[in-house]
């Protein structure tokens, strides 16, 4: 049997890097079907999977992908997925399915120029709102924003953390660009890299609840085979997880999976600062955009501009709280991403109408350039 | 590359440009690896390909810095590699005066008066070694003795650890091919700068 964690130093793209971060987080099943630019996600897993004892598994399609990492979660592995655009919306339906159930997974989403086929070998961030809200009905969602390899293969064993934690499906919302961009990648040493699981049942198993939440709000999660009596549907249904179509029951249950989310914000919601100590004008960005934004902070502050970053690594819980407090010491917001205005929106949100928000963006399929993030700093402090 | 000074930037950005399915990328790894692992500098390499598997235009672009390296693109490259005319095409107006070029000789023709370039028939050779698909390796050979981008051991560690089982010592024949056609070269160059004419060694 071959290790999990590659300890050392490697040169990697941020698909295989995700794939290594995976496998370090303890994950045992990927189900999948192949996209680019994923599909090196599941290329890694399919060589390294059967290497150390856990299963890969190429379904028919994408819904059928999603709804297996649902099924291998609740035989008691830690399971993922890695897709783009079309495969991600063929997914929404089976990503509520495991919000409902909640069911630890997590799902890539490597994202490229849309919408449909689009351009399939080009980079964007335009499913930042579906990640949100592509999936029916009202939910919370965890979704993290990797800007290199690096940050990936941690964000990766994050994520995976935050989803046995919360018991809920996690996004990564990666892109073409940080997906087939290669940088070096330290792993460290298995003993050195933290993991959560998800808490074992306890107590008599004919009456156990698999939807009765724990002191932090979460209920403690049986695997099948263990002997523990539930039921586990997608319709509305109590603690038991028998269904109950009343709306008390749906104002129960609404309250548990939104809440557990709600409550933790400070626990899952992690941002960056840069420069942004005596700045006048914030950049708000993520993922690869948020590299374009650090080169453009630099440059702007070599022209006397007072220039910040506010880096967002979690997007979803959105950092509403973060974005509030700087609205009140900046001047204007800047929020930059490979999209025509996503979290520009949720930006113009929670500054509330205090100072102005403006967007750089794109329509897809390339980078953004620090000069077009310049010029807009520069006409924010002439203006 | 050398370090010196810690804050000083050091910046090199290399352009390895050419058809889909002539290992561009693979070389655009081994010089990233290179410079990453071999010489502990930072280094990122981005990649662009079309829906093509072969045949299609096909770039890697590789930053090698002694900082960490925050924006990922080249417009304009110090060292831009050339493996297909089109490709050529595709950025010679784009150089700097001092960009360096390096072309497959048999594959590019370069403009009339189009400047300095370091020409190797690298497919020619790779025909010769019996692997065609080695061209890559051999231009990494060239690059790595022109340019002085990345040390020749961190080049020959790196292509050891990239290339498929089996072939490493191939590879690394290979990588001298084209090492030593750049020192030559460079030699030649030399000599006739100080003076000398005549046979190249």
């Amino acid at each position: 049997m071959k290790q999990a964690v590659l300890t050392g130093e490697h040169f990697l793209t941020g698909d295989v890097a995700c794939a290594e971060g995976a496998l370090a987080a303890g994950c045992l099943f990927f189900g999948g079907y192949p996209i680019t630019p994923a599909t090196e996600i599941a290329e890694r897993m399919s060589e390294r999977l059967p290497e150390i004892g856990g299963t890969f598994i190429q379904m028919e399609d994408e819904i059928a992908a999603m709804a297996s990492i649902l099924g291998a979660s609740w035989a008691g592995k830690k399971t993922m997925t890695a897709t783009s655009g079309p495969g991600f919306s063929l997914m929404m339906e089976n990503i509520g399915l495991g919000i409902v159930t909640e069911t630890p997974c997590v799902v890539v989403n490597v994202q490229r120029a849309g919408p449909s086929t689009g351009l399939p070998t080009q980079g964007a961030q335009a499913d930042m709102m579906q990640a949100r809200w592509g999936s029916h009905g009202h939910y919370e969602i965890i979704a993290l924003a990797p800007a290199s390899p690096q940050e990936i293969f941690y964000q990766t064993i994050e994520a995976f953390n935050l989803s046995e934690k919360y018991r809920i499906p996690v996004l990564i919302m990666s892109d073409e660009i940080v997906g087939h961009m290669s940088e070096r990648v330290s792993i460290p040493a298995e003993k050195d890299i933290v993991t959560v699981s998800r808490t074992a049942p306890k107590g008599r198993k004919d009456r156990f609840k698999p939807f009765q939440p724990g002191p932090n709000g979460v209920a403690p999660m049986p695997a099948a085979g263990q002997g523990y009596n539930v039921h586990i549907t997608g319709l509305t249904h109590d603690e038991k997880g028998y269904p109950v179509m009343t709306v008390e029951a749906q104002e129960e249950m609404m309250a548990r999976i939104t809440g557990k989310i709600r409550r933790n914000l400070d626990d899952i919601i992690r941002t960056e600062s840069y420069r942004l100590e005596d700045a006048e004008i914030a950049v708000i960005s993520y993922g690869v955009s948020s590299r374009t934004s650090l080169a453009a902070v630099d440059e702007a502050r070599n022209l006397g501009i007072k220039a910040g970053l506010l880096r967002l690594i979690t997007v979803w819980p959105f950092p509403e709280e973060q974005i509030r407090q700087l609205a009140r010491r900046v001047k204007k917001m800047i929020t930059v991403e490979i999209n025509l205005g996503q979290i520009c929106l949720e930006v113009q949100r929670c500054a509330g109408g205090r100072i102005p928000v403006t967007l750089v963006g794109h329509a897809g399929g390339t980078i953004i350039s620090p000069e077009r993030v310049v010029a807009e700093l520069k006409e924010a402090v002439s203006s | 590359m050398s370090r010196k000074q810690e804050n000083e930037n050091i910046k090199k950005e290399v352009i390895i440009t050419g058809f889909g399915g002539q290992g561009i990328v693979l070389a655009g790894s081994i010089l990233g690896k290179a410079a990453a692992l071999g010489d502990h500098l930072e280094s990122t390499l981005v990649q662009s390909y079309g829906p093509e598997s072969r045949g299609g235009a096909c770039s890697a672009q590789v930053v090698i810095s002694n900082l960490p390296i925050h924006y990922p693109y080249i417009r304009t490259p110090d060292i831009l590699v050339c493996m297909s005319q089109s490709a050529y095409e595709k950025y010679a107006d784009q150089l700097k005066p001092d960009t360096l070029l390096l072309i497959d000789q048999d594959l590019v023709r370069p403009m009339p008066g189009c400047g300095d370039y370091y020409a190797i028939p690298a497919t020619r050779i790779a025909e010769e070694l019996g692997r065609k698909m080695m061209a890559n390796i051999i231009m990494i050979g060239f690059v790595t003795s022109i340019s002085k981008i990345v040390s020749e051991e961190a080049a020959r560690n790196s292509i050891r650890d990239s290339v498929p089982k089996g072939t490493e010592e191939a590879n690394i024949k290979a990588f001298r091919k084209g090492f030593e056609y750049g020192l030559a070269i460079l030699k030649g160059r030399e000599k006739k700068a100080s003076g000398h004419t005549g046979a190249i060694a």
